[in-house]
């Protein structure tokens, strides 16, 4: 927890939930696990707006609550997970993933979990009707059985998980059953319990729903009075109350991480050495765990038999396919046996490392010239070099390639490893030799990414602010066209109506919009990304 | 170390270790020492790689200003209750007020988070069905609120059973079903009191504020 990450989480925070939660989320955040009170006290936020907070944020899984350490008698603690509100600034790619590989409907039901952090399936599925009948024509509605089918889905490739069961915490007052039948109610246990400890992770409730989505008239209010009762009623009436769902985010990552190996191999070598790569991981989906360093070996039969049809290679080409992808450098793929044509693994760990090594190579020739990323691979590969060494290899003149290595060290990309000859560590007996330690340098850059997303969040809201008055007033030009259009206006009305923004205004206006939407810049996303899978997977 | 380096530095200034070995050369022209912190905004002298802008990545940045977009609306975006400057109004009794400190908008599953973080959760006026509204949170000071509360109902005179039902409640003693119901009266009873002590419908109030909004369709008069 840095702090550029708590800096960063901050403005999350508080574009997502409003400045109260933000100023609690970082009291929580830089404190650690506090109680109720502290928090009040601290903060100096009445007590009912810290409640609300905090049942915001665990409500959004971003805080976890547990009895306090110093025994049963002790407050609740509330802690805040960093990580958890970063996961945020991924919300597009998920619901875009979704939307990929589910269609329209699993895109909604996504975006709609993540609004609420967790939902019943019965409330899902209703909303995500409702949702998709407004933007349906007049006349047509969408079934409840379609969202159900896609909702199942989901589950099943494990995308989206039910929430842990919460073991009764809190005061000695009568405590209402725990959500496992079975377990006393008892003290929660040391640990928080996590969503895969559940058997019942991704079993879907035996719920009936049928309906069609309702569409929403915003005339009627006595229909909809009724109606809301109506769907009261039916709530209480599907079975499926207390079962919440959440989405599963390693998941998602683990999908990312599976997509940035194959469009890796695809821009490395071929198409079809994807395809090949594809196949494998999709085998070895259910048998790898998340962590794996390597899929389960597969033979190169089973492959042959799983490639998609439309690929139709024959089997000795998939053969040299495979040992071009062995031999290759990237060491996507390794042999880890000769039975059945050959055992394979994709190696999960190496490949993401050889990434980030990848983008830390590109970084470096991005911010300080070709020159010094050749030095730079020079150290990656070499790992140990003296000065002297650095200039013979990577053939640059003695005096500029002080002058690179100067700067990099400055930036904290390379380091200097002393080896002493003699125990006192004399100076003028000592070798000073360069290196490049891949794990801390992907963490900086890391820090790097988060201090870039935060700085460019703050521009933005600088930016909106500068010229609020701008965009409310091309906000309310937008509407009165709109509105001007819809009810059938001539074009001279239009054309006088858009002529109330002089030309230097509509400009600034376009030049503004551009700086706005570009920010939060998705490349930086990326490099982000990979450093974080990289640091987390435990790279070399 | 810092002994070694003492008796040893001559001329240009020294450093704990040897600077042969990383490199400088005796008499070397080094570049001047910086004596202050870098520049806030230091000139790149490699300009950065354009953006990367596809169809993929226009659509995630629709998602991600629709998404921002629609929490501000849900009730997870916590707004504190401003509390007004201005001269006390008339109308502010019949206006929809500010969601206060001590409701919650939303309801969560109370099963899931601790004991003391329930609050009351607050119901829209539109729904006047039997209430089910959650207990206030620490007993203490509900006894007190109760008390004030009963104190109320009995200066108000206003003829309504729930009164009756109050007060019989009371007899019988503190259980949790009498506090809910004594809520559920109360509440109902403030809105009763509202709707009739009024003859007008309580949508209707205009305070004046949309008055010259409606002159933007006037293209008549010149717009600054």
């Amino acid at each position: 927890m840095t702090a550029q990450e708590v800096r960063l989480c901050g403005l999350l925070l508080q574009e997502h939930f409003g400045e109260v939660v933000e100023r609690i989320g970082t009291h929580l955040l830089r404190g650690g696990a506090q109680n109720l009170r502290t928090i009040a006290n601290e903060t100096n936020t009445p007590l009912d707006l810290v409640k609300k907070s905090l049942c915001v944020l665990v409500q959004h899984g971003a805080c976890e609550f547990r009895s306090g350490r110093r025994g049963p008698g002790s407050p609740v603690e509330y802690r805040a997970s960093c990580e958890r509100v970063l996961r945020v600034l991924r919300y597009p790619r998920y619901i875009y993933t979704a939307k990929t590989l589910y269609g329209d409907t699993g895109e909604l039901i996504v975006e709609e979990v993540l609004q609420r952090g967790h939902m019943t399936m019965s409330n899902t599925v209703k909303t995500v009707a409702d949702r998709l009948t407004h933007n349906m024509e007049e006349g047509r509605s969408m079934e409840y059985s379609e969202v159900v089918s896609a909702f199942s889905k989901l589950v099943e490739t494990h995308f989206l998980q039910r929430c842990p069961p919460v073991a009764e915490v809190g005061t000695a007052a009568t405590s209402a059953t725990p959500a496992t039948p079975g377990t006393p109610a008892a003290p929660a246990s040391t640990a928080p319990p996590t969503a895969e400890s559940n058997p019942d992770c991704y079993k879907l409730p035996h719920v009936t729903l049928i309906g069609r989505g309702k569409r929403r008239r915003s005339s009627d209010d006595s229909e909809e009075q009724r109606g809301g009762k109506k769907a009261k009623m039916d709530s209480e009436s599907c079975g499926d109350e207390g079962i919440y769902w959440q989405v599963n985010f390693e998941r998602f990552h683990q999908h990312f991480r599976d997509q940035a190996i194959i469009s890796a191999v695809a821009s490395k070598m071929d198409q079809t050495s994807s395809e090949i790569v594809r196949t494998m991981l999709r085998m070895s989906e259910v048998t790898t765990t998340q962590t794996a360093a390597y899929t389960q070996p597969l033979s190169a039969n089973e492959v042959f038999r799983s490639l998609p049809p439309n690929y139709s290679i024959s089997r000795p080409i998939l053969d040299q396919y495979l040992s071009l992808l062995v031999d290759d450098p990237m060491e996507f793929v390794g042999k880890s046996g000769d039975s059945g044509g050959g055992m394979y693994v994709v190696n999960l760990q190496r490949a993401l490392a050889n990434l980030a090594r990848a983008t830390l190579e590109s970084v470096v020739q991005e911010r300080f010239g070709s020159r010094s990323a050749r030095i730079f691979r020079l150290l990656l590969r070499k790992r140990h070099l003296e000065q002297k060494q650095v200039e013979d290899f990577a053939m640059i003149p003695a005096k500029e390639a002080k002058d690179m290595l100067y700067t990099l060290l400055s930036e904290n990309l390379v380091q200097l490893q002393e080896i002493p000859k003699t125990p006192d560590h004399a100076p003028s007996r000592t070798f000073y030799l360069y290196t490049v330690n891949q794990l801390p340098t992907a963490r900086l850059l890391l820090q790097h990414c988060y201090k870039t997303v935060a700085n460019l969040i703050e521009r933005r809201l600088f930016e909106t602010k500068e010229n609020k008055r701008l965009l409310e007033k091309s906000q309310r030009i937008e509407a009165i066209l709109a509105s001007l259009q819809a009810s059938g206006a001539e074009p001279e009305q239009l054309t006088e109506v858009e002529e109330m923004i002089t030309a230097p205004e509509r400009q600034q206006l376009e030049a503004l919009r551009h700086h706005i939407n570009k920010k939060k810049n998705p490349e930086n996303h990326i490099v982000g990304f990979f450093m974080n899978l990289f640091v987390n997977y435990g790279g070399k | 170390m810092a002994g070694l380096g003492r008796g040893r530095g001559r001329g240009k200034g020294y450093m704990s270790f040897s600077i042969e070995a990383v490199g400088i050369g005796k008499g070397e022209n080094l570049p001047p020492a910086i004596l202050q912190p870098t520049p806030l905004f230091p000139p790149m002298e490699h300009k950065p790689v354009p953006l990367v802008m596809g169809e993929e990545a226009e659509y995630m940045l629709a998602l991600k200003q629709e998404f921002r977009g629609n929490m501000k609306t849900l009730p997870f975006y916590v707004r504190p209750a401003v509390s007004k400057k201005d001269v006390e109004r008339y109308s502010d009794k019949y206006q929809n007020s500010e969601p206060s400190d001590n409701t919650i908008e939303w309801n969560p599953d109370w099963k899931r988070l601790p004991k003391e973080l329930r609050i009351r959760v607050k119901k829209p006026l539109k729904e006047n069905t039997s209430l089910s509204v959650e207990t206030p949170v620490d007993p203490k000071p509900s006894k007190k609120t109760r008390v004030d509360k009963e104190e109320i109902i009995h200066k108000l005179e206003v003829g309504i059973t729930l009164e009756e039902e109050v007060t019989s409640d009371e007899e019988e003693g503190e259980k949790k079903k009498q506090e809910e119901e004594q809520q559920d009266g109360e509440e109902e009873y403030d809105e009763e009191e509202f709707e009739e002590e009024t003859d007008y419908i309580m949508s209707y109030f205009d305070n004046g504020e949309e008055f010259g909004g409606d002159s933007d369709d006037n293209m008549d008069e010149a717009i600054y």
